[in-house]
């Protein structure tokens, strides 16, 4: 099909100030799509409040406007300017609202203007939970029971008929703002009622509680002739009741088999159909009984997100830049995989490694906040990191968040250890790993944290292996338990501590005498399937021992 | 237990074996399924292989009574990076291990599987060996270099129905399954369309075919060499004028030879639940199952009666082909899933369809 030609003059909005729960992700899919668009021959007027970002430099748009991000003032621009079309679907919720304000406002009619990407309905049908939950119902999907209110009586009496515990989630907020848990009707009346205050067009839902399900997200995306493919699969450590931004999260799925995933590949399949996603990409979260299977639908964001950016460097698929090709009428079997370059971008990408995004807090900036994690977020930022197995990506990502953790060590926690583990909180992987030195098992933690045992397990392969490693301590680490504390992703430093070694540069020297040394795998979107091109590589200890005679 | 996998370059890798005890031979060939363990596990079509997950954690989910695809586990050999020793899932009965153990199937974790992944796309399909008992370097080369390999072998009489045998009575239409290695979601998806399954076996006198009276045949996917069974295609050209046909990945190779067509090897074959493919009537892109290591060549085909209508976008061979004339059509890639997507499953409605055309046309 090609580019459209129609078109040739494009606003692409930017999400404005770094806020938690928009963060400079989107700066990232902005400035993607601004090359990418420019690279079509596009002119681009690019309006985003926020200087400090990459996409406002001067050489990325051919017109930039630092300017609010407010409706009247984009409609001056607008009139000035005169595009042909706005892509809000780059710039986060924000963008996504101010579209919806400046067609309701009749401008985007008033001079011609299209929105790309997501029409005007869809984002209305995705944003409404009324329209959504309808429309999952329409193609048979299951939502959690709700009720909308726009008062505090009503929302009571949605409450009690759903029973407790019940979900406040504010319409129109970002990244969840203004959602809790309510577990009592007290607790319900305060939290409501800020909720109503919180939400911009003064609305809540009140929704079934699936706190405790197993919480999965799928990256979609589609083109104008109707090819979907998902890009990334996402699996939640934390379960439900934890914001997606705040929990710990792992790519691809770990524990769903082919015949659950595919029915769930399915529902977003049918999810971006209905909504009516046009081009480009959405992020559809869904939650799972973890008892029986039972599979609901949690939300859709029909536009580049957070995990979208997550997505993007966990396989190598450009998401925003091919959502920006998308928005002007490619098709994904036109776009050539920039990783492989013989191969179309209309596949889905295979992964041979385990990826982990850890969420960043900053509590000591802000005293008044509750450290307990709920589903409004209060990450401010992340860290991810790959590795061959689950255990060395881990390891990995702990020691990237930059703190006074090398790994999944132990770590000086304040809280007692069971409150620790059962309600979410920065450090509950140390609460965790505290509870294995104290005796308690898997079914334990798992009975109060609801964490799968599978995740649980490799937790505790790591805490059991550093236990054994300490036998060490004092006498030459062997080959074996070093390749192998390598492999579980131990760091130099942290084998230093177990053994008692003199530093981290001993046991480095030690280990290269061994032959023990890093090894650099291409993120290739392949497997190994075909031949890469792009540098993007991880590092990891993998060797198989050879052998020789 | 410490165990080896050889292979026929001379790389000799030690790992951690599972399952049964002993040693296996056959080609090594890597798939790049992210989930479906359990389904490739028990894929006829690798009779003769011994299969690499290209995905590193293995037996997460363990293995449940229901994705279940055929009778036995016929693949040669299982090779992972690391097997989980824990499995998590509402419906897993038992783990991993077990499942092989009770198959008899070896099974080797700890491998660089990404190692082996590079050197296969580099050098193309190798003989490799698993040994679970400790050896010389040269007793292992040795036994491997003595294996069989698949070029030119009949491996589907191994794998496939001894006799016919009714999968479902029920049904307004009757379809004969020329079995060269069925998997058990075609025939379901079948019996799901109304139709009446019957399953044949592979040496199967056409005659007996006509005396079932069909309303049409659906040839199996299988494992090993299309050009090693002459006599299943001889049988298909004998119905192929009187019936509906439609033919899934070996499927497709011996309805094409039927129709002048000729196969080759593919370097490393296609296994995987991501190919993208093209469907050149609709213009529309599927993501595929793909599980195969020949090939029909698109050149050999009669262009007056056959025309290609599906296209691998990856490396453009033939993905899909029909009969000008009749109503046969047949695809390279897996539409009954199980695992991977179900893009395709519109197919087994195409061919009820077609089934239901003929039948009210004669």
């Amino acid at each position: 099909m090609g580019k459209r030609t129609d078109i040739k003059k494009i606003m692409l909005l930017g999400s404005g100030p770094i806020v938690i729960g928009q963060a400079c992700e989107f700066d990232y899919s902005g400035s993607q799509a601004c090359k990418a668009l420019r690279e079509e021959g596009y002119h681009i007027v690019l309006v985003n409040s926020n200087p400090a970002t990459i996409m406002t430099d001067p050489e990325m748009a051919d017109r930039t406007y630092l300017e609010p991000l407010l409706p009247e003032i984009v409609s001056r621009i607008i009139e000035r300017e005169k595009p042909d079309a706005l892509l809000p679907t780059l710039g986060g919720q924000t963008a996504l609202n101010l579209a919806i304000s400046l067609k309701d406002m009749g401008i985007l009619d008033r001079f011609g203007v299209e929105i790309l990407g997501a029409a005007y309905d869809v984002i209305r049908k995705s944003e409404d939970r009324n329209l959504f939950k309808k429309a999952m119902e329409r193609i048979g999907l299951k939502v959690p029971r709700s009720g909308i209110a726009c008062n505090l009586e009503t929302a009571s009496e949605i409450a009690m008929e759903i029973g407790f515990p019940v979900i406040i989630r504010p319409g129109f907020t970002l990244g969840g703002t203004g959602g809790s848990v309510a577990y009592n009707i007290e607790e319900f009346q305060d939290l409501a009622d800020s909720g109503l205050k919180l939400s911009p067009i003064g609305e809540i839902l009140v929704e079934q509680s699936v706190i405790g399900w197993k919480e999965f997200e799928l990256e979609v995306m589609r083109d104008r002739k109707d090819n979907v493919v998902v890009i990334c699969s996402i699996e939640n450590l934390d379960p439900m009741g934890v914001h997606t931004g705040d929990s710990i999260t792992v790519a691809p799925i770990q524990t769903l088999s082919d015949r659950e995933y595919q029915s769930m590949r399915d529902a977003a399949v049918s999810i971006i159909r209905e909504i009516g996603v046009e081009t480009g990409g959405s992020n559809i979260q869904f939650a799972v009984n973890p008892e029986n299977g039972d599979m609901t639908v949690i939300e859709m964001n029909p536009r580049v997100s957070r995990s979208s950016a997550l997505a993007s460097k966990a396989t190598g698929f450009p998401i925003a830049k091919i959502a920006a090709k998308l928005a002007v009428g490619y098709t994904l079997d036109e776009i050539p995989n920039d990783i492989t370059r013989k191969t179309p971008a209309s596949f889905e990408p295979a992964i041979d490694y385990c990826v982990i995004k850890i969420p960043k807090f900053n509590f000591e900036k802000f005293p008044l906040a509750s450290p307990i994690l709920t589903t409004s977020m209060k990450s401010v930022g992340e860290v991810m990191s790959i590795g061959r197995t689950f255990k060395e990506a881990l390891n990995k990502a702990l020691r990237s968040m930059e703190e006074k953790f090398q790994g999944f060590e132990d770590f000086p926690v304040e809280m007692e250890t069971s409150l620790g583990i059962s309600q979410p909180n920065q450090h509950r992987l140390f609460y965790i790993k505290k509870g294995f030195r104290e005796g308690l098992s898997i079914d334990d933690i798992h009975q109060i944290s609801r964490i799968d045992r599978w995740f649980l397990y490799n937790l505790k392969e790591l805490a059991d292996f550093e236990e054994e490693f300490k036998k060490y301590r004092n006498r030459k680490i062997p080959y074996r338990a070093m390749k192998k504390a390598k492999e579980y992703g131990f760091s130099d430093r942290q084998i230093s501590r177990l053994a008692n070694m003199k530093d981290d540069k001993a046991v480095r020297k030690l280990r290269v005498s061994m032959g023990i040394e890093a090894r650099y795998n291409l993120v290739d979107t392949c497997a190994g399937e075909f031949e890469a091109y792009t540098p993007y590589y991880y590092s990891t200890y993998e060797r198989s021992e050879e052998v020789k005679k | 237990m410490e165990g080896y996998l050889a292979i026929e370059d001379g790389t000799i890798l030690r790992g951690e074996t599972f399952g049964a005890r002993g040693k296996s031979f056959g080609e090594l060939i890597f798939n790049t399924s992210m989930t479906g363990y359990q389904e490739i596990l028990y894929d006829p079509s690798y009779k003769g292989q011994i299969v690499v997950m290209t995905y590193p954690l293995i037996g997460n989910y363990g293995v449940n009574e229901e994705d279940v695809e055929s009778g036995k586990i016929h693949l040669e050999g299982f090779v992972i990076r690391e097997r989980s020793r824990i499995y998590s899932n509402w419906r897993a009965t038992k783990p991993l291990d077990l499942l092989l153990y009770e198959h008899g199937i070896i099974g080797i974790d700890g491998i660089d599987t990404r190692r082996i992944t590079l050197m296969l796309r580099e050098k193309g399909a190798l003989r490799g060996a698993i040994f679970t008992e400790k050896k010389s370097r040269p007793q292992m080369m040795k036994e491997l270099e003595k294996a069989p390999g698949i070029v030119g072998v009949d491996l589907v009489k191994e794998v496939s129905a001894k006799k016919t045998f009714t999968w479902s009575g029920q049904g307004k239409y009757k379809v004969v399954v020329l079995d060269c290695g069925v998997k058990f979601n075609t025939l379901r998806l079948l019996a799901s369309r109304n139709f009446r399954v019957t399953v044949m076996p592979p040496d199967v006198p056409w005659q007996e075919i006509v005396k079932e009276s069909p309303d049409g045949i659906l040839v199996s996917n299988g494992p090993g060499d299309p050009s090693a069974v002459p006599y299943i295609v001889g049988t298909i050209s004998n119905v192929i004028e009187r019936y509906p046909v439609f033919g899934i990945c070996f499927g497709i190779q011996l309805i094409a030879q039927v129709f002048g067509g000729k196969t080759y090897k593919l370097k490393f074959g296609h296994h995987g639940a991501n190919h993208p493919v093209m469907d050149l009537a609709a213009g529309k892109v599927l993501i595929t199952v793909q599980n195969h290591g020949f090939c029909v060549d698109i050149g050999t085909l009669e262009k007056n009666d056959i025309e290609t209508t599906h296209i691998n976008l990856n490396d453009n061979t033939l993905e899909g082909l029909a009969h000008r004339k009749l109503p046969v059509f047949a695809v390279q890639f897996h539409p009954e899933h199980a695992p991977g997507p179900t893009d395709s499953v519109y197919l087994f409605d195409k061919f009820s369809r077609m089934v239901e055309k003929h039948g009210k046309e004669n």
